[in-house]
C-alpha cells in the first residue's frame, strides 16, 4: 500500500461511482466467490490494516499502539473496472454480505469514461426510465351501454398479417385470374425483435428457438423471431423450424453466404426477410460486434476471421440511393425465394421514415415496414448514440400510419413498431397502445432478454456489458465458461410463460374495449393521455 | 339499445304498422329519435318509379336554395309531398321547417347516361346538398333515390309519426325499415338516426361497433364521395354493405363473411375456402366487433338480418307468405303480424344471414359454413 496516494485528474473515490459495493465485514466468510464472479473485476480481495491505541486507565503506563491486519473486499475505482451494479456478487454470496447500491447523484465517472481517448461503448439500453407509452390509457370501455366481452371465456382472434395485403378489389380479381399475389403470413402480433446470433450466446439462441417452436407447435401461437444480422446456424436453416424465423440481411451482409448456400436445402421458406437499414438504439451507427465476441463459431457463421471487430456500416454500401436500396433489395430478396416470402425493410425511427414508407407504398413487393424507436435495440453501440440519437416510436409510428390512411393503404403495408415496449415491464399495455396507434405488430428484444433469460440490465445503466462478451448471465457472451450458466430449456420455458401471460393481458385490454375478432389496429378512439401536447400530437384524447 | 323493426310485404302497407311495432317495444328505447326508410312505394309515387325522390327537411331559405340548386342542374319538380305537422310540436323535437319528399324529372343528358352514371349523380347531388345544408343549417337530406323516401326526426317514434301524419297513402310502401333510437354513445344528431342509406343500400343496427374508427378511416380513404357522414358508429355497416355489393360485386351471402369472417378452423373444410381466405385477408379492415344486430335492405328489395360473431343482440324474423317482418323483439313481431305461425319464427344465430327476397315468400337462412354462390 502506498503511504501517500498519488492524486491525478482521474483519481476517483468510491463515492464518485454510481454503483457502490457495500460489504459487511461481520457476515463475510471470505469465500471469495464474489470476486471470482464479478464480470468486470470491480472487487478484489483487499488487505486492510487497523491500528488501535491502547491506553490504560489513569495513565500508569504510556499508551501503546497495536497493529492488526484483516482481509476483506475492496472496490476498485479505476473507471475501467468500475462496478456495473450487476449484483452477481450478491447472487453468489452465501451470507448476503455484499451488494451494490446505486447512488444516482454520483456523476463524476461520466467525465472519466473516455480513457485513452476512446469514447465509451456499451450494450443494452438507453438508460432513461421515462416512457410515453406507459402514460397512455385505454379509455373507451364497454360497460353500461353494451355488454363487455369476457376476456376469459370469449373467443379471440389476436392475429395479424405480415406481408403486402392487396386491396379487396385487387385481391379478389387476382384470385379469379389465378394471378400472383404477394405472400402474406398470419402471425402473432408480438414478435421477438432482432438480436443476432453473434450478439447472443448459443445457449440463449437455442432457448429462444426452442421456445418459439413450442409456442407454434404445441400451443398454436404463431410467434415469430427475427434473427438480426449475422446469419443463422446452418442446421436451423435446413430445418422445418426455419418457418418461424425472420432472417435479417443487414448492411454488413454477415452470414449471408451461409444462407444463400443453404437455399437449395431449405425444407421450408423463412417467415420473412428483414432488410435492416437501422436499429433504434444506434441510428446511423450500424451494428457493432466487438472482437471479444467473435470466436471460432461466430467467425465461421459470419464468414469472417476470428477476433476482429465487426462493425456493420451505417448503410448498405453496395447501393448508392434510397430507391435502389429499397426497391432493388426488396426485389432481389423476393426473387431469391421465388416471390414466396415477404420482404420488408427495418429502419430506425427518424424524421424521414414517412419518405421511406411512401416509397414502399408504390412498391408491389414491399411486405411491410418495421420501425424501431429510440428505446429499441440491445446491441453494442457508443454511449452517445444510445443516449442521444433516435426518434421516439409513438409519434413516428403515428405519422406513418396517418400517411397510410391518406394513401388508403392502412394495414396493406403492415407497420411493425418496436422501441421501448415493456421497458418498465408493461409489455402488453405498451404493445396494445402501439397497435391502437396503428402498428400491425410490435417487436421487442430487450424485454424478452430480461424476462426469458434474466438479463440484469435496467434503465439505470446497470450491467450493460453485453458488448464485451462478459455477460454475467451468459446471455450475450460467446465464452463457454459464461454461457454454460444459461440453461436453454429454462429459457424456452420462460419464453413460453412470457407469451402466454402477454396473451392473457392483451385480452384483458381488448375485451373491455369490445374487440375480439380482429386486432384493434388504429383504434385510436380508445386511447387517452394526460399530456395535452402529446394528446394533440398523437391525435388521441386528452384526459386528466 | 335501439329497437328495430322492418317489414317486407308484397302489397304496400302503412308505415304506421312498423311504428306501432316500435311502440310495443318501447321499454327498450328512450325515444330519442326515429328513422324511417320506405322503398317500393305504393301511393302516387308508384307511378314514377324511375324518378329520383329527394327526402329531407328544409327551412324557407333552404327550399329556395334547393330550387336554385336543382334548377341549375336541370332537374324539374314532378311531384311534391309535404308532411305538414298536424299536432303541436312534440316535446324535445325542434321546429325545423318543411318535411318533404319531392320527385324530379331528370335532365335529358342524364336520361341518356348509363344506370351507373345516373346513380352516381344522384349520390353526388345528395352529398352536395347535405354539405351545403350543413353550412347554414337549412337543408337536411336523407336520400335522393328513385322510389325511396326517408324520414328522420328526434323524439318518440309514435308521437313524431302522429305529428307528421305518417299514416297517409302516399307513404305506403312494400319495404319499410324503422328504428326507435336509444341514444347512447354520441350527442343527439338528426343524421345519427338510423337507418343509413347509400345508393339503394340501407341498414340499421341495435348495438355498438367498437371497430368504428379504423373502419371509418378505411372507408374515408376509398376516395368515394358517398362514404361520409359517420355520425353514428353503425353507419359504417351500410357502407360496408355498399362496398361489398358495388365495389366487390359480392351478393348478400357474402356480407357476413366480410364483417364477421369464419375462424381459420371453421374455414378449413369449407368448399369455398380459397375465396373466403382471400376475403378475410383483404377485407380485414372491415371486420366489425361489438354486439350488434344489423337489419338492412338492398337496392332490389331483398331484406336481411345478421348478427355479430358472438350473437350478443336479439333479433327475430317471422311472418307468412306475402308479408315478413324483422324485429329486435318478438313482441314487435306479434304486434305487426299477429296472424303468423310463431313456431316458424327464425332467430338467426352467429353464423346466419336471414334473407327475405322481394317476392316475400319465405325466410331463407344462409349459414356461413355453407357453400356460396359464385361471385358475379
Ligand atoms: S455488482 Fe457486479 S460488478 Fe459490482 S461488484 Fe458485484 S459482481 Fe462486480
Ligand atoms: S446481463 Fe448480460 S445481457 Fe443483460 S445487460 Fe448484463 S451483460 Fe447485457
Amino acid at each position: 500500500m502506498q503511504s501517500t496516494a498519488v492524486i491525478t485528474p482521474s483519481t476517483l473515490s468510491v463515492v464518485d461511482l454510481p454503483w457502490q459495493v457495500e460489504w459487511n465485514k461481520d457476515t463475510c466468510t471470505l469465500c471469495g466467490r464474489c470476486t471470482s464472479v464479478c464480470p468486470v473485476s470491480a472487487i478484489e480481495l483487499g488487505v486492510f490494516r487497523k491500528r488501535s491505541v491502547e491506553a490504560t486507565i489513569a495513565l500508569q503506563k504510556k499508551p501503546t499502539n497495536s497493529y492488526s491486519i484483516y482481509y476483506g473486499i475492496r472496490q476498485r475505482t479505476d473507471p475501467a473496472y468500475r462496478c456495473i451494479g450487476c449484483g452477481m456478487c450478491n447472487m453468489v454470496c452465501p451470507n448476503n454480505a455484499i451488494a451494490p447500491r446505486l447512488r444516482p447523484e454520483a456523476t463524476t465517472l461520466k467525465f472519466h469514461n473516455n480513457r485513452g481517448g476512446a469514447a465509451r461503448t456499451r450494450g443494452g439500453r438507453r438508460n432513461d426510465t421515462g416512457s410515453l407509452l406507459d402514460q397512455i390509457k385505454f379509455i373507451r370501455i364497454s360497460m353500461l351501454t353494451d355488454p363487455a366481452l369476457d376476456a376469459g371465456r370469449h373467443e379471440f382472434e389476436l392475429r395479424t398479417l405480415l406481408g403486402r395485403v392487396l386491396p379487396p378489389e385487387d385481391g379478389l380479381a387476382a384470385l379469379a385470374d389465378n394471378a400472383w399475389v404477394p405472400a402474406v403470413r398470419e402471425i402473432y402480433p408480438l414478435m421477438i425483435g432482432s438480436m443476432s446470433f453473434g450478439a447472443l450466446s448459443p445457449n440463449m439462441w437455442e432457448g429462444l428457438v426452442m421456445g418459439v417452436s413450442y409456442l407454434n407447435e404445441e400451443l398454436g401461437m404463431p410467434v415469430r423471431m427475427c434473427t438480426g444480422e449475422g446469419g443463422c446456424p446452418p442446421r436451423l436453416l435446413r430445418s422445418r423450424f426455419l418457418k418461424y424465423m425472420v432472417l435479417q440481411i443487414a448492411s454488413g451482409y454477415f452470414g449471408w453466404d451461409e444462407i444463400i448456400k443453404a437455399l437449395p436445402d431449405m425444407k421450408e421458406d423463412p417467415c420473412a426477410i428483414e432488410i435492416k437499414y437501422g436499429q433504434g438504439a444506434k441510428p446511423g451507427d450500424g451494428g457493432l460486434l466487438m472482437w471479444y465476441k467473435v470466436n471460432k463459431l461466430i467467425a465461421a457463421i459470419r464468414g469472417v476471421p476470428q477476433g476482429v471487430s465487426l462493425p456493420s456500416p451505417p448503410t448498405h454500401q453496395t447501393q448508392y440511393s434510397i430507391e435502389e436500396s429499397v426497391a432493388k433489395m426488396i426485389q432481389s430478396m423476393s426473387m431469391a425465394w421465388g416471390f414466396r416470402v415477404p420482404v420488408y425493410p427495418k429502419i430506425s425511427g427518424t424524421t424521414t421514415s414517412t419518405a421511406v414508407l411512401n416509397n414502399l407504398v408504390r412498391n408491389p413487393y414491399a411486405a411491410g415496414l418495421a420501425i424501431d424507436g429510440e428505446d429499441g435495440g440491445t446491441g453494442a453501440a457508443y454511449n452517445v448514440s444510445m443516449n442521444h440519437m433516435g426518434h421516439p416510436i409513438a409519434t413516428n409510428l403515428r405519422d406513418c400510419y396517418e400517411n397510410l390512411c391518406i394513401a388508403g393503404k392502412q394495414n396493406e403495408i403492415p407497420l411493425i413498431a418496436g422501441g421501448g415496449i415493456g421497458k418498465n415491464g408493461n409489455l402488453a399495455a405498451n404493445a396494445a397502445a402501439l397497435i391502437m396507434l396503428g402498428a400491425s405488430a410490435v417487436q421487442s428484444g430487450k424485454y424478452i432478454m430480461q424476462a426469458a433469460a434474466g438479463c440484469l440490465g435496467s434503465e439505470h445503466d446497470r450491467c450493460n456489458v453485453c458488448n464485451i462478451g462478459v455477460c454475467p448471465k451468459g446471455i450475450t457472451s460467446q465464452d463457454p465458461r459464461l454461457y454454460r450458466r444459461l440453461d436453454p430449456e429454462l429459457v424456452a420455458e420462460r419464453l413460453v410463460d412470457v407469451f402466454l401471460s402477454f396473451d392473457t393481458e392483451l385480452r384483458k385490454i381488448v375485451a373491455p374495449l369490445g374487440r375480439s375478432t380482429s386486432l384493434p389496429v388504429g383504434m385510436s378512439d380508445a386511447l387517452g393521455i394526460g399530456d395535452y401536447h402529446a394528446a394533440n400530437r398523437l391525435k388521441i384524447k386528452y384526459v386528466v | 339499445m335501439c329497437r328495430l323493426f322492418a317489414l317486407s310485404s308484397r302489397d304496400p302497407v302503412s308505415p304506421m304498422r312498423a311504428i306501432e311495432a316500435l311502440n310495443v317495444m318501447k321499454e327498450g328505447h328512450d325515444g330519442s329519435g326515429v328513422g324511417l326508410f320506405l322503398h317500393d312505394l305504393g301511393g302516387p309515387f308508384a307511378e314514377t318509379k324511375d324518378a329520383p325522390i329527394l327526402s329531407g327537411i328544409f327551412t324557407e331559405d333552404g327550399l329556395k336554395r334547393l330550387d336554385a340548386f336543382m334548377d341549375e342542374r336541370g332537374f324539374v319538380t314532378k311531384a311534391t309531398l309535404v308532411l305538414d305537422p298536424r299536432t303541436k310540436t312534440p316535446e324535445g323535437t325542434p321546429i325545423r321547417g318543411v318535411y318533404m319528399a319531392r320527385a324530379y324529372e331528370i335532365p335529358a343528358d342524364l336520361k341518356a347516361a348509363s344506370k351507373a352514371e345516373r346513380e352516381l349523380t344522384y349520390m353526388a347531388i345528395r352529398v352536395a346538398l347535405r354539405l351545403t345544408g350543413e353550412e347554414r343549417d337549412d337543408i337536411r337530406v336523407f336520400s335522393f333515390w328513385p322510389d325511396t323516401i326517408m324520414v328522420k326526426e328526434v323524439g318518440d317514434p309514435l308521437t313524431v309519426a302522429e305529428y307528421l301524419g305518417l299514416d297517409r297513402p302516399e307513404l305506403f310502401a312494400r319495404r319499410i325499415l324503422a328504428q326507435g333510437r336509444q341514444n347512447t354513445n354520441y350527442a343527439i344528431n338528426l343524421y345519427a338516426c338510423h337507418p343509413f342509406f347509400l345508393q339503394g343500400v340501407c341498414t340499421m343496427t341495435n348495438g355498438e361497433n367498437t371497430a368504428f374508427i379504423p373502419i371509418k378511416e378505411y372507408l374515408l380513404s376509398r376516395g368515394f364521395a358517398g362514404y361520409m357522414g359517420y355520425q353514428s358508429d353503425s353507419e359504417v355497416f351500410a357502407h360496408i354493405m355498399h362496398f361489398t355489393l358495388s365495389r366487390l360485386g359480392l351478393g348478400i351471402e357474402y356480407y357476413k363473411h366480410v364483417i364477421t369472417p369464419l375462424s381459420d378452423t371453421e374455414m378449413e373444410g369449407h368448399p369455398d375456402r380459397a375465396l373466403l381466405g382471400r376475403i378475410k385477408q383483404t377485407c380485414r379492415k372491415l371486420i366489425i366487433d361489438g354486439p350488434n344486430c344489423v337489419i338492412g335492405c338492398l337496392p332490389e328489395g331483398t331484406m336481411f338480418m345478421v348478427q355479430d360473431r358472438k350473437k350478443l343482440r336479439p333479433g327475430v324474423v317471422g311472418g307468412h307468405d306475402g308479408i315478413f317482418a324483422f324485429s329486435s323483439e318478438i313482441c314487435g313481431l306479434d304486434a305487426a303480424i299477429p296472424d303468423r305461425d310463431p313456431r316458424a319464427d327464425v332467430q338467426p344465430m352467429h353464423l346466419d344471414t336471414a334473407i327475405v327476397r322481394p317476392e316475400c315468400q319465405e325466410v331463407t337462412l344462409c349459414n356461413q359454413l355453407q357453400s356460396l354462390p359464385r361471385p358475379h
